[in-house]
């Protein structure tokens, strides 16, 4: 509590103009900028997965199932910078046994549940039950037996049987589309029903926390099928890679419209907070929003994924190209919900100051801690990929079909 | 063959019409708004429904109010944590304004513009607006904050879960989370005081009588009376949280 306040002390030397007293401890830190940014990489990967699936775009084949289990990794993970924010983290229960109606925040629970249990494992169950029977008999020991019990005791792997499978998942995944986009739409709504904040209280919100999301989830699977391919040692699929970079390019370009025409609108009305809000832009915004939001993590991917939407460099550079592209949208989406989750913390509500940010590397709420919920869902996934690997499943299939 | 298309599809759309005719009128008679419309509703019987009045007039920023709150609900003393706190707005002869709460006006104030540079200048008593349409209660999570029957917005902080969305959502910087009980903190109207018939600390405590404490029931009460005689003004108006909260002498510069 000591370290806190000297903290605030020291921000306080930092106020510039005038703030409310309370506004000085900025209550939403890092962890709440991590919630949307995972949110929104599950909700992104699992749409890609859906192009393949519902909107039968064969060539995305080789990452379909990567995109499900990536959008598994990062959604367990997803609920943990949230109860690690609270004041009081073993009441986290209670958001779900006794939720307050007109809370915006109160139903992400369910959401949450509904996404993951309903739509995110089902399919994943569905799409590998097949591939688990068929291990469980190829391994041995624990392995064989961990096989068996994730099947749930559903052995039957008669064509009949698979065919259901495949129907089944056809129907999650056309149900997990519209929870995709309600589980993200959703977390834009957290922010953008807040009337008490000029910066968030926009009705375009949850439509922008749904395109930056999807931007970011594509960029992700993009990023990950690149380092897995490398890792194993084969080529990536320079196709698939042409197409979700097809894909990428499209999103980013309405994503971009939607963030510019929220800003147009902010600078053509012209509000009570416009003043305060150029400021922040010009100033404590200016690297974060400008620079690394706008010019790295949109500006420059928007136009050398169009440039290659006419000329095709070899594929070795197009791998390049895509390896620094994804990388630089993944790092600008982060910079975009910290924009929105910090940025509307900075300015005050009194409109007549600005408080400053601090963050330390240790602590609940440092980098350290931040940087763990980044890195736990990237081993969840190796770990996913040690299990489930997508590269097994159907080659092995035709051989034990046979049996 | 057409002639029998032609029937169906007058069918099917007169079927349709119909149908959408009739969840118009069941969305209508559902109100499916009022499902997540929050406001206090004045109460029934002879319940009070609080409200508060302050007189910018007569404030003279002596800080007494901010620092019997911080003593009387034992609010942690680092200038972080308020309740009730003082601004003291200056306005300059060039147009420029300044505000200022230096340790919420605890330890009072001093003008540094000299004189000959100030339009004017005054004090404004800030606290809870104990709002009838309240955002902080509206986006509770878990309902922790409330409002109680007689239109005093309270915190339940053996329920809270320190989550912090209704001080982001709180338009006046009326709440904090408490340092030490890690859950969200907010001017309760002195209720253990009002419940008892006294008055909360910081009415007690003005010296000029520039906070007015009453039931806006009470068409002959002092409240209501203070509200007749002067031309009242809510802070925000326009984000309709139904502030309880009115201010006699509001100037246009404050927020």
């Amino acid at each position: 509590m000591e370290h806190h306040f000297q903290q605030l002390y020291d921000v306080m030397s930092q106020v510039q103009g005038y703030i409310y007293p309370n506004e000085i401890d900025l209550n939403w830190s890092i962890l709440i900028v991590l919630y949307p940014y995972i949110t929104g990489l599950v909700a992104g990967a699992f749409i890609l997965a859906s192009l393949e699936r519902v909107f039968k775009v064969k060539v995305l084949k080789p990452t379909y199932t990567l995109a499900l289990l990536t959008a598994l990794a990062f959604l367990l993970t997803a609920t943990m910078p949230l109860i690690n924010h609270l004041g009081k983290p073993f009441r986290a229960y209670e958001i779900m046994t006794t939720p307050h109606a007109t809370s915006a925040m109160a139903i992400f629970g369910f959401v949450y549940l509904w996404y993951l249990m309903v739509v995110i494992l089902l399919e994943i169950w569905f799409d590998y039950r097949k591939d688990m029977v068929v291990w469980a008999h190829q391994t041995t020991g624990w392995k064989s037996r961990l096989y068996k019990i994730l099947t749930l005791g559903s052995y039957d792997i008669s064509p009949k049987a698979v065919a259901f499978d495949e129907k089944i998942g056809y129907i999650i995944t056309i149900i997990g589309i519209p929870s995709a986009f309600l589980l993200h739409g959703y977390v834009g709504f957290i922010f953008g029903s807040v009337k008490a904040n000029p910066w968030w209280s926009t009705v375009l919100m949850p439509v922008i926390f749904l395109f930056s999301a999807m931007v970011s989830g594509i960029a992700l699977v993009m990023f990950v099928y690149m380092i897995v391919s490398k890792i194993r040692k084969v080529k990536a699929d320079m196709n698939c890679l042409d197409a979700i970079a097809k894909y990428l390019f499209y999103i980013l370009i309405l994503d971009f419209v939607l963030e510019a025409l929220d800003q147009i609108h902010r600078i053509y009305v012209a509000e009570e907070s416009f003043e305060i809000i150029s400021l922040l832009i010009q100033g404590k915004l200016y690297i974060t929003l400008i620079i690394m939001q706008v010019l790295l993590g949109t500006l420059v991917p928007l136009v050398t994924l169009a440039f290659l939407q006419f000329k095709k460099p070899t594929d070795k550079i197009r791998h390049t190209i895509y390896l620094v592209i994804s990388m630089l949208i993944l790092v600008g989406i982060f910079f975009m919900r910290w924009n929105v989750v910090i940025g509307g913390q900075l300015f005050s509500k009194s409109f007549y100051g600005f408080t400053s940010f601090k963050i330390g590397l240790i602590g609940t709420e440092g980098y350290l801690m931040a940087s763990v919920w980044i890195i736990v869902p990237l081993l969840i996934l190796a770990f996913l990929l040690w299990l489930l690997p997508p590269w097994k499943k159907s080659e092995e299939l035709a051989e034990t079909v046979t049996i | 063959m057409s002639e029998k298309k032609d029937k169906t599809s007058r069918r099917g759309f007169l079927r349709a019409g119909l149908v959408l005719a009739g969840s118009v009128v069941a969305g209508t008679v559902l109100k499916p708004f009022n499902g997540v419309v929050v406001a206090g509703e004045e109460p029934k019987g002879d319940t009070p429904w609080y409200g508060i009045g302050i007189d910018i007039e007569k404030c003279i920023g002596c800080g007494k109010c901010a620092k019997s709150c911080k003593l009387e609900n034992n609010v942690p003393m680092e200038p972080f944590f308020f309740r009730s706190w003082v601004e003291q707005y200056t306005i300059a002869k060039d147009g420029s304004v300044k505000v200022e709460s230096p340790n919420g006006g605890i330890d009072g104030f001093k003008q540094e513009l000299p004189d000959d540079q100030i339009f004017k200048s005054f004090f404004v008593p800030k606290m809870c607006n104990h709002c009838s349409k309240s955002p902080c209660v509206q986006v509770c999570p878990v309902g922790a904050t409330y409002v109680s029957p007689d239109g005093v917005v309270l915190v339940d902080e053996k329920y809270c879960i320190g989550c912090r969305y209704c001080i982001q959502a709180c338009p006046y910087g009326c709440r904090y989370l408490h340092p030490a009980k890690q859950v969200a903190d907010k001017c309760s109207l002195c209720y253990h005081r009002i419940k008892k018939g006294i008055q909360p600390a910081c009415f007690e405590m003005c010296p000029t009588g520039a906070r007015v404490f009453g039931n806006l029931r009470d068409k002959s009460g002092p409240l209501v009376k203070f509200l007749r005689d002067h031309n009242c003004l809510v802070l925000k108006p326009h984000l309709n949280t139904g502030s309880k909260l009115y201010y006699n002498a509001l100037s246009g510069e404050v927020r």
